[in-house]
């Protein structure tokens, strides 16, 4: 029963941990978050943050072991993904969620041509035949902005530049019509003026397409321009999430207020010094009993040492995970 | 403003790194990577040139070549005084002391094998005369210097996170009193929130050491913040370069304003609002640049001149150079 007003993918409750030699490293902790039909969800974190971890986690992309999964629920079409034996997750793997990875050049294999890895999705998922992949593969080719679309087919990856492999890998992740595409670290590896190039062209793709998209990077700028909600990331948790334009005009985590301000401005008023983050980002080993961001942030207090802080709402869809924003009562009760 | 008292420490003249290619089954030489083709610029006693561009445009190789690591095509390089474009490699070696390279990735450059305080201690080894008591010394004041605690001085690389090995790096930089550093993308391996504690211990020690830098980064907001001056390159040669207020207000070259308009800015309110231009195509090969002006095949504001004559790179306005044929009327 498709609901308009139902999420297309809901996390709830996300827990991933790595078994290692030094302990487990609870990479994800209770990640929770939504996705709606049509809507772009920017998820910002530094290197170890979990935010490719989490995306992963419930693709069910990672090696077991040492990853585990232990808890959680991925609901998608009405099914818990984390349910689903591995043959009924490559049937939405791939087709109803497409995904993109960050490396162009590694993601795509050498010694294939590239019309044969987008025909590959198309003749698995969807039964078409050679003749009719071969020509929806040029269809997508050209929606992805790739000139000269059906003689490009016979060509091998490397003899595509960076920006236009990236545009394959994004038409091999559409050619299914996934309701959900999830895009991780697309446009790090290529230059600002091919990432201009990419970001409009995937805000076209949505536009046209209309479907739901999960945009990974570190780059609050990228962020900025493009996503509808934001759900910002650090130690494994999500330490805040909001609508973009409330994010960035009023951030309530003091650890997305700082990274604000650590990045420097391409137009405005140039800071004659940095602001910086001291220390590191944590690596959490052991199952978190304290706010991730406690030994770097300036507002740091008794109760931060105690507990893993909840998300409080603070209106409009907003929410932290910070001691800072919550009701009197509990801040005082720790 | 007008009378400079600040003298080049470093002057670039037309200088040119070319790469053969070998093919075929004699390995003929069938062409070159002009990755550095003519490039003409000087950076002041003190101050940060700021040098970008995209991946390939030939901004690290220049950096390289001015510290002659490699052995150069044309040009002249002139570095605290000396000429160094042609000096042969080993009497180079006497000149090494002054300048000095700090690497992009801290984990290539470490090697794993040695402790901080022997890799920190290597170029004082080979350039000095030290007692080993005035070597360790001089090596926990550097490491005090980039703030890493001196009590790790015998661990290896891998115990410190990206922003530590980078500080390694710089330390070991720093080892033997330089004048003229080289950056070389310093930052680009690093977190958002490690990147601002670098920067910000690059600008301290040019305070306190009186350094020059070449800084070269494909991050223009950086850039912004750190240099004195930037150049911007595209395919091996300077298209533009001017004072950073200068640069990031005014650009003249079309290249230019496409590049700073590329750049996403951290604020939906602006971001969204800005009417960007969006260059269509890629870069060409360096192997096989286009006639004329390098940047005519992606211009938004190409004129037919431009895919014939190369554009002269000059003084358009008072210290503020370019390339191109759209200032070239007068």
């Amino acid at each position: 029963m498709p609901d308009a007003t139902l999420p297309v993918l809901d996390v709830q409750d996300l827990k991933t941990v790595f078994k290692t030699r030094a302990g487990e490293v609870h990479a994800v902790n209770d990640v929770s978050f939504y996705l709606q039909k049509g809507e772009l969800l920017g998820v910002v974190g530094e290197s170890g943050s979990g935010k490719s971890v989490t995306m992963m986690s419930l693709l069910g992309l990672l090696p077991m072991p040492p990853a585990e999964i232990r808890g959680g629920r991925v609901m998608f079409e009405g099914q818990d993904l984390l349910t689903l034996d591995p043959k009924g997750l490559r049937s939405v793997r791939g087709a109803r969620i497409g995904f993109i990875f960050q490396d162009p050049m590694t993601s795509l294999n050498p010694v294939f041509t590239v019309g044969h890895q987008i025909a590959e999705p198309l003749r698995k998922h969807m039964g078409m035949s050679k003749k009719q992949a071969a020509k929806r593969c040029a269809e997508l080719l050209e929606l992805v902005g790739i000139p000269d679309a059906e003689r490009r087919l016979h060509d091998y990856p490397h003899q595509f530049s960076g920006g236009m492999r990236q545009r394959v890998m994004i038409a091999i992740a559409l050619a299914c019509d996934p309701q959900v595409l999830i895009a991780d670290e697309p446009t790090t590896a290529l230059d600002v003026t091919i990432q201009a190039q990419i970001l409009e062209l995937m805000k076209e793709l949505r536009d046209k397409l209309g479907m739901a998209v999960i945009w990974i990077t570190h780059d609050l700028g990228v962020i900025a321009g493009i996503a509808d909600r934001v759900m910002v990331m650090y130690g494994g948790q999500v330490v805040e999430h909001a609508p973009v334009y409330d994010l960035f005009a009023n951030p309530q985590h003091p650890y997305t207020s700082a990274l604000l301000k650590t990045i420097p401005s391409i137009s405005g008023k140039r800071a004659a010094r940095l602001t910086v983050i001291e220390g590191q980002p944590p690596l959490v080993l052991g199952a978190p009993t304290s706010c991730p961001f406690r030994d770097r942030c300036a507002q740091a207090m008794p109760v931060c040492a105690t507990k893993v802080p909840p998300r409080y709402d603070v209106g409009d869809g907003h929410d932290a995970a910070c001691f800072l924003v919550a009701p009197l009562e509990v801040a005082h009760a720790g | 403003m007008l009378d400079n008292p600040a003298k080049p420490l470093v002057s670039v003249r037309d200088m040119k790194m070319h790469f053969p290619i070998y093919a075929g089954l004699l390995r003929r030489r069938v062409g070159e990577v002009k990755a550095v083709d003519g490039l003409t610029f000087d950076v002041m006693e003190g101050e940060t040139l700021g040098l970008v561009g995209e991946s390939g445009c030939g901004k690290s190789t220049a950096g390289r070549a001015v510290l002659r690591l490699y052995d150069i095509t044309g040009g002249q390089i002139e570095i605290d005084g000396r000429e160094i474009g042609d000096t042969p490699q080993s009497q180079l070696r006497s000149m090494r002391p002054t300048m000095q390279m700090v690497f992009q990735d801290p984990q290539a450059s470490l090697n794993p094998r040695m402790t901080v305080e022997a890799i920190i201690r290597e170029p004082l080894d080979e350039h000095t005369t030290l007692t080993p008591m005035e070597k360790r010394e001089k090596v926990a004041e550097l490491m005090d210097a980039v703030g890493l605690n001196r009590k790790f001085a015998s661990r290896y690389p891998h115990a410190f996170s990206g922003g530590q090995r980078q500080r390694i790096g710089i330390a070991r930089a720093l080892a033997l009193n330089p004048k003229f550093i080289v950056c070389d993308e310093p930052i680009a391996a690093l977190d958002v929130s490690i990147q601002a504690q670098v920067v910000n211990l690059l600008e301290d020690l040019q305070e306190k050491f009186g350094l020059t830098y070449l800084f070269i980064s494909h991050d223009l907001s950086m850039v912004r913040h750190i240099a004195t001056r930037v150049a911007v390159m595209y395919l091996g040669k300077i298209v533009e370069l001017a004072e950073r207020e200068t640069l990031f207000a005014a650009p003249l070259h079309p290249y230019t304003k496409a590049l700073l308009s590329a750049v996403p800015e951290p604020d939906p309110s602006l971001s969204r609002n800005t009417n960007r231009i969006i260059l269509q195509g890629d870069v060409p090969s360096p192997s096989n640049p286009p006639q004329g002006c390098n940047f005519c095949t992606r211009c938004p504001a190409v004129m037919d001149i431009c895919k014939q004559v190369e554009p002269e790179y000059r003084e358009v306005k008072p210290r503020q150079f370019a390339a191109c044929h759209l200032y070239n009327e007068t």
